[in-house]
C-alpha cells in the first residue's frame, strides 16, 4: 500500500487566458504565471524554494537557464516533459519532495508560446519517430494521429460521431461560462455533425486550437499553507504510466487501465464518489477512453455512458468544467495543466461561474506525447478540498 | 479499380510551372535504411539478431531485448489495414497541394503497426501488401498496396508520384546506335511512353538499323553526340523542356590492361562514359529539375546504364572500368544535386550485353537487350534508384554490398 500524501497541499491555481498567436516567448508566459502564483502565496522570486517546469518551446534554454533569466535560486528544480500528463506528473513529484523535506514550496508552471508557423516547426521536430514515421505520411499532425485512433475505436465499439459530439458540445457549454475562453460561440450538436472534416473522422470541433498560454499551481507543506491562511486542496491518490500496452495494434486504451485499481485503492474512494472529472481533451475520443480506463464505465461502454449523462456543470456527470482545451485552447504543455488547475479551483470552491455546487472530490487525468502512433504518457489524480 | 490516367493536355506556356516542393525530408540515421531498401525495391525492416523481433520505426536498440544488433532483413509484406484517415488539412506545402491525402495504420503479420500511405484500391480492413518506395524527398516511405491490383493500379496519384512510370512521358535515349536502343524504344512505347527521342551521333555515317526507327510513330532521331557540348546544347534547346526521362545509352568500350592499353582509348572512354553523362546532366538537368512537378508528364528521372565493372574491375578492362566507376560517382553526386527537385537518378548495372561487338569473345551469361529493356522499364515503374540486370551484375552487386573489399580481392585474383 502506497504512503498517503499527508502534510502536503496544493494551492494558488493560476490560469492565464490563452491567445491564438503571440510574439512573446515561453519565458514571458511562464514568468507571468509564476508571478501571479508567487503573489498569492506571498513569496519573493528570490526566496522560491522549488520549481517544476513543463514547456515545449523554451529552446535553446532549459529550466536551468530559466532560473537565471527569472532571477530564481531554487534548491530543487524539476523538468517534466510529459506533455498532456505534465500537470499530474509535476504534482506527484513535487508532493513527494515536499513531504520528504527536500523542499518546502514548489511552484509548478507550464507555459508555451505559439508564433505563426511555429506549430508546424514544433511538430517537425517533435520526436524522432514522428519525424521518421508519422509526418512524412500527409503531415496531418495530431489530427491525423487521433483520427486513426478514433477510426479504430469507432470500428471496435460501434461509436458514432454524435457520441463524441456530445462531449464537445457539453465542453463548449461549460467553457462559455468561464472568463476568457478562446472559443466564444455556442456549439450545438448539429453544428458539430455538420462541421467540415479535418482528418476523417475528426472534424473541426474535435480539434484543439494550438495557442500560447500558461498555467501554474503551488505545492507546499500543509502547516505553511495554514500559517499563510491559504485555501488548499489535498492529494488523495495519483498514478502515472509511460508506454503502456506497447503491443496493442492500435491505442484503444491508455496506461490508466494498468493502474486504475491502485488509483482508487490509494484514495479509498471509487469513481462514484467523484463530484467531477477533468480529462485531457485535445480530442473527444481520448476523453471517452479516459472515462472507460478510469473505471467510470466499462471498456467500450463510453458511448452509452456519455449518452446517459449530462456532462455540463449542473449535469449528472460534470466533465471538463472549464470547457477543457476544446474551449480554452491548447497552450502546449500548459494544456497538460489545465484540467488539474481547474479541478484545484473546483475543490477549493473558487471556480466562480464554473463552480460545480459543493464539489469536494475531483478526478483529473492527463495524456501526452504522441511519439509515433499513440500517446505514451498517462497520469491521473484524485484531489479533495479542505472543506 | 484506379481511374486510368488521361494523357496530359498540351502545356499552356502562359501558366507558371509549379516549383517542386518536397514532402518532409528530415530523417534519423537509422531511418535512412528505409531509403536504401526502397531504392532497391526491397521490403526490408530491421530485425533483431538476438530475438528476431521486427522493429519499426527504425531504431538503435531492440524494443524487446535491448540488443543493438538490428540488421535490415526482407520481411513478409503481408499486413492488415486496421485504421485509415483522409487528411484534409496540413501545414506542409507538399501535402497542401495534394489534398485530400489518405493514410492509415497497417498491422504487419507478426510485426508492428506501420503508419503508411494508402493506395486508392485498398480500404480499412483489407489485407494489403506493404511496399517501401522512395518519395519525392528521396526518402523511403511505406505504402499499403492491394494484394492483387487492377491493370491501372500504377495510375494511382500517390503511387505515380513515387514512380517514374514511362506512361505518357517523353523519353530521350542518348545514343540510337547502342545495341540497347531498339529494345528500349520498343519496351518504353509498350509501357505507354508518349514519344521517344533518340540521339544520333555522326548522322552522316550510314547504319542499316536506322530503318527500324524511321518506320515508327512517336519516334524521332535527332543529332546528338555526347562528346560534343554544342550538339548537346542544341538538342537541349530544342527538346529540353519536353524531356521527361533521359536514358543515357552512350558507351565506349575497348578492352585492355592499364599497362598495355593506349591512353587515347582511355581518354575516349572517359569522354563518352563519364563526361558524356556530365554534359547531358549540365544541358538537360536544370530544365528537368525545374519540371519535376509539372503535372502528369513531369520530368521524372535520369537513367544511366553502368557496367557492373563500376563496382569492381574485371581483369583486362582497366581504363573502361575506371570510366564506369567515375560515372557511378557522378551519378551519386547528381542524386544529391537533384534532391531538392525530387528528380530521380536511376543507375542500372548490367553485365556484358549480347550483340555488343566489344564483348564478343566473352563467355555467357550475357544480357539480351530485351531483358535489359524489361528491367529498365520495371525499375522506372517501381521508382528505383539502383537495379541490376542479368546474373553477372546481380551477383557482383550482391557481393559488393556484402563486402566490397572481398569482391575486389576475388575479381583481381587475390583470393583463393
Amino acid at each position: 500500500m502506497r504512503q498517503p500524501y499527508d502534510g502536503v497541499v496544493i494551492t494558488a491555481p493560476v490560469t492565464l487566458p490563452c491567445v491564438r498567436y503571440t510574439n512573446e516567448t515561453a519565458h514571458w508566459w511562464i514568468a507571468r504565471a509564476l508571478k501571479e502564483a508567487l503573489q498569492v502565496i506571498d513569496v519573493a522570486p528570490q526566496q522560491l524554494d522549488g520549481l517544476s517546469i513543463s514547456s515545449f518551446t523554451l529552446a535553446p534554454d532549459t529550466p536551468v537557464g530559466l532560473t537565471q533569466h527569472l532571477g530564481l535560486t531554487p534548491r530543487w528544480l524539476d523538468t517534466v516533459p510529459m506533455g498532456g500528463a505534465s500537470g499530474v506528473a509535476a504534482l506527484r513529484r513535487a508532493a513527494r519532495a515536499v513531504q520528504c523535506g527536500d523542499v518546502d514550496v514548489v511552484a509548478c508552471v507550464a507555459g508555451d508560446t505559439n508564433r505563426i508557423d511555429s506549430f508546424r516547426n514544433l511538430l517537425s521536430a517533435f520526436s524522432r519517430f514522428s519525424m521518421d514515421a508519422t509526418f512524412p505520411y500527409g503531415f496531418g499532425g495530431p489530427n491525423a494521429s487521433f483520427a486513426l485512433i478514433q477510426d479504430a475505436y469507432m470500428q471496435a465499439y460501434g461509436a458514432t460521431r454524435a457520441d463524441f459530439g456530445k462531449i464537445a458540445v457539453a465542453g463548449r457549454a461549460n467553457g462559455l461560462r468561464s472568463p476568457n475562453p478562446v472559443m466564444t460561440r455556442p456549439l450545438a450538436l448539429e453544428d458539430y455533425l455538420n462541421a467540415r472534416m479535418i482528418s476523417d473522422p475528426i472534424c473541426l470541433f474535435d480539434c484543439v486550437m494550438p495557442c500560447a498560454g500558461a498555467e501554474a499551481f503551488v505545492v507546499m507543506r500543509e502547516d505553511m499553507a495554514r500559517a499563510k491562511g491559504l485555501p488548499f486542496a489535498r492529494i488523495r491518490s495519483t498514478i502515472e504510466r509511460t508506454n503502456a500496452f506497447p503491443d496493442d495494434p492500435m491505442q484503444l486504451r491508455g496506461g490508466w487501465e494498468m493502474d486504475v485499481e491502485e488509483l482508487w485503492n490509494m484514495a479509498s474512494l471509487g469513481p462514484q464518489d467523484m463530484d467531477l472529472l477533468n480529462t485531457y481533451d485535445d480530442y473527444p475520443v481520448i476523453s471517452m477512453i479516459q472515462m472507460e480506463d478510469l473505471g467510470f464505465c466499462a471498456k467500450g461502454g463510453g458511448p452509452a455512458f456519455v449518452g446517459a449523462h449530462d456532462l455540463t456543470i449542473e449535469g449528472t456527470f460534470p466533465h471538463n468544467t472549464s470547457g477543457g482545451q476544446l474551449s480554452q485552447g491548447q497552450a502546449g504543455a500548459a494544456g497538460g495543466y489545465l484540467g488539474l488547475v481547474e479541478a484545484i479551483r473546483q475543490v477549493m470552491q473558487t471556480a466562480g461561474n464554473n463552480q460545480v455546487p459543493n464539489a469536494r472530490l475531483a478526478c483529473v487525468s492527463g495524456f501526452g506525447v504522441i511519439n509515433y502512433d499513440r500517446g505514451l504518457c498517462s497520469a491521473a489524480a484524485v484531489i479533495e478540498g479542505d472543506v | 479499380m484506379t481511374d486510368p490516367l488521361a494523357p496530359p493536355p498540351k502545356k499552356d506556356p502562359q501558366k507558371r510551372t509549379n516549383t517542386p516542393v518536397l514532402p518532409p525530408a528530415a530523417r534519423s540515421r537509422a531511418a535512412l535504411g528505409l531509403a536504401i531498401m526502397a531504392g532497391q525495391g526491397r521490403f526490408a525492416l530491421q530485425v533483431c539478431d538476438d530475438c528476431q523481433a521486427i522493429q519499426y520505426p527504425p531504431r538503435d536498440a531492440c524494443h524487446k531485448c535491448l540488443s543493438t544488433d538490428l540488421p535490415w532483413r526482407d520481411v513478409d509484406p503481408t499486413a492488415q489495414l486496421i485504421a485509415e484517415t483522409t487528411i484534409r488539412v496540413s501545414p506542409e506545402p507538399y501535402f497542401r497541394e495534394r489534398m485530400p491525402w489518405r493514410m492509415g495504420a497497417a498491422r504487419l503479420t507478426n510485426g508492428p503497426t506501420l503508419n503508411c500511405h494508402i493506395h486508392g484500391e485498398v480500404t480499412r480492413g483489407d489485407t494489403v501488401k506493404m511496399a517501401l518506395k522512395l518519395d519525392k524527398a528521396g526518402q523511403g516511405v511505406l505504402i499499403a498496396l492491394p494484394t492483387e491490383g487492377s491493370d491501372t493500379m500504377q495510375d494511382d496519384p500517390i503511387l505515380r508520384a513515387m514512380s517514374c512510370d514511362p506512361k505518357h512521358r517523353r523519353i530521350l535515349i542518348s545514343d540510337a546506335r547502342s545495341p540497347l536502343a531498339l529494345a528500349l524504344t520498343e519496351a518504353l512505347l509498350a509501357a505507354g511512353a508518349a514519344h521517344i527521342f533518340l540521339g544520333e551521333p555522326e548522322d552522316w555515317r550510314a547504319w542499316p538499323e536506322r530503318a527500324e526507327f524511321e518506320c515508327r510513330d512517336n519516334v524521332s532521331l535527332l543529332p546528338l553526340d555526347v562528346t560534343d557540348t554544342s550538339s548537346i546544347t542544341r538538342l537541349a534547346s530544342e527538346i529540353g523542356g519536353k524531356t521527361d526521362i533521359l536514358i543515357n545509352t552512350a558507351q565506349f568500350t575497348r578492352p585492355g590492361t592499364i599497362m598495355q592499353n593506349d591512353t587515347t582509348f582511355a581518354r575516349d572512354a572517359m569522354e563518352v562514359n563519364t563526361l558524356g553523362l556530365m554534359r547531358l546532366a549540365q544541358a538537360f538537368g536544370p530544365t528537368m529539375a525545374a519540371r519535376a512537378q509539372d503535372g502528369t508528364n513531369a520530368a521524372a528521372a535520369l537513367v544511366h546504364i553502368l557496367s557492373a565493372q563500376a563496382l569492381a574491375p574485371d581483369a583486362g578492362f582497366g581504363a573502361y572500368a575506371a570510366s564506369q566507376a567515375a560515372a557511378r560517382s557522378l551519378c551519386n553526386s547528381l542524386r544529391a544535386e537533384f534532391r531538392p527537385s525530387g528528380l530521380r537518378v536511376l543507375t542500372l548495372y548490367t553485365g556484358p550485353v549480347e550483340g555488343d561487338p566489344w564483348f564478343q569473345p566473352l563467355p555467357p551469361p550475357k544480357v539480351t537487350p530485351k531483358a535489359l529493356a524489361r528491367t529498365l522499364v520495371s525499375a522506372l515503374i517501381d521508382g528505383l534508384e539502383e537495379a541490376t540486370c542479368g546474373d553477372i551484375a546481380t551477383d557482383v552487386f550482391t557481393r559488393w554490398q556484402e563486402n566490397a573489399l572481398l569482391l575486389e580481392r576475388e575479381k583481381t585474383g587475390g583470393g583463393a
